[in-house]
């Protein structure tokens, strides 16, 4: 029966897949991209990582799907301002080099079949080092210790990498603005009604993750997700938060991590080297601060880099 | 043991009301018609299926985070409904009539 379950599970993501990769319709590839990591958070709990199950629901689903179907708003606008008529496209796999691509992912495919055949069933891999070591991490999750502790240096560069991202956005210059439309009471109620219970949710997740699956991109993301649904809803950042107290929101989690890491450097030696004794704090600290960050910016580049409000002028 | 039937039975009960919801989302003739049948059926099939899980988690915390996540799913469920049935007669699609 889980045989059953799992072999439904692996087939219908690779068909989704496909589904969103061949489908003309950029609104439908998007809808059955979001399906697809739904089916992928799935296959994370099936593998029994609740915390990247989590994190793909909330991250690769909930705010990667907002963020496609808002490009695909400006994208719109730009198409229908430029009013340029587009050369007919032709199926995808009679374009050169096609072949030579499908080659390529069928000996991939292959490779990576070969190896998982011969890999060992039942390893521990690194699991008893972490568990071991785990009274000196700060915390009592070993996916927490190892992101925050172990590894910490991993996803000091992830944050940094989404910061980067934010920057990379903002450099390309304004972008087309869509014109608020009215949203109804329904909207609004919803909104006002869910942002403080987001705020609540991103709390509990960031302070769960010292004992259980959740943490700082979780909680960050559930934050994007209020700040996502307040925007859509019509609000919007007030004028005199919009520059420098914004922009140090967006640094302050990636900021703090860095400090934190030079001065662990500066103490004990080594990078992300926390005294013992006080890493839980540290690790408080660098999570909540990272939670807040992340979430700004992926509102952020929900918004599509800026967070400036329009001028009437322009 | 008696309690393990009537879990059975909820859990049962909320499959049934979930496949109904999918065969009205995949039969129905019109976007409205559809979400009438997704968003009730599946309310509903949730409440059998939480109450199920309640039952066979045999604690009453986990029972209220459950009752609660089902009241925000019901909450999210009808307001998003209600939304894209708004843009859709704002877009001008007619209800279906026989």
């Amino acid at each position: 029966m889980p045989l059953l379950f799992d072999s439904l599970l692996g087939l219908g993501g690779i068909w989704l897949a496909w589904q969103a990769l061949s489908s003309d319709n950029l609104f439908r590839a998007i809808v059955l991209f979001v399906a697809f990591g739904l089916m992928l958070a799935l296959v994370w709990v099936r593998l029994a990582a609740p915390d990247i199950a989590l994190a793909e629901a909330a991250i690769g689903a909930g705010v990667t799907g907002a963020l496609l179907l808002a490009a695909l708003a400006r994208l719109d606008v730009v198409v229908h301002e430029e009013a340029t008529n587009p050369e007919p496209s032709q199926p995808s796999w009679h374009r050169p080099g096609s072949g030579f691509v499908a080659l390529l992912t069928a000996g991939l495919f292959i490779a990576l079949v070969y190896t998982l055949y011969h890999l060992p069933v039942d390893t521990p891999g690194l699991r008893r080092d972490v568990i071991a070591q785990l009274d000196n991490s700060g915390v009592r999750h070993p996916v927490t210790a190892v992101l925050l502790n172990f590894r910490g240096y991993d996803t000091l560069l992830e944050i940094l990498v989404l910061l980067l991202a934010l920057l990379g956005v903002g450099s390309l210059g304004k972008c087309h603005r869509q014109a608020v439309t009215a949203t109804g009471p329904v909207l609004d109620a919803l909104s006002r009604l869910l942002a403080p219970v987001l705020v609540l949710v991103a709390a509990y997740l960031l302070w769960l993750g010292a004992s259980a699956p959740g943490g700082a991109f979780q909680a960050g993301a559930v934050l994007a997700a209020g700040g996502i649904l307040l925007l859509l809803s019509g609000w919007r950042l007030p004028a005199r938060f919009a520059r420098w107290p914004w922009r140090l929101l967006l640094a302050l989690g990636p900021v703090l991590f860095l400090v934190l890491a030079l001065i662990t450097l500066w103490l004990e030696g080594k990078l992300l080297q926390y005294p013992p004794a006080q890493a839980g704090g540290w690790i408080l600290l660098i999570e909540a601060s990272a939670s807040l960050s992340i979430g700004a910016i992926l509102v952020a580049l929900f918004m599509g880099g800026d967070a400036e409000p329009e001028h009437k002028d322009e | 043991m008696l309690t393990d039937y009537l879990a059975l039975l909820l859990l049962i009960s909320g499959g049934f009301f979930f496949l109904a919801g999918t065969v009205g989302l995949l039969r129905f003739p019109d976007v409205y018609t559809r979400l009438h049948a997704l968003t009730k059926a599946d309310n509903v099939g949730l409440g059998f299926v939480m109450a199920g899980l309640a039952i066979q988690s045999g604690s009453w915390l986990v029972a209220g985070k459950l009752f609660l996540i089902w009241l925000l799913v019901l909450l999210a469920g009808a307001s998003v409904a209600h939304l894209i049935a708004r843009r859709a007669l704002q877009r001008g699609i007619t209800p279906w009539q026989r």
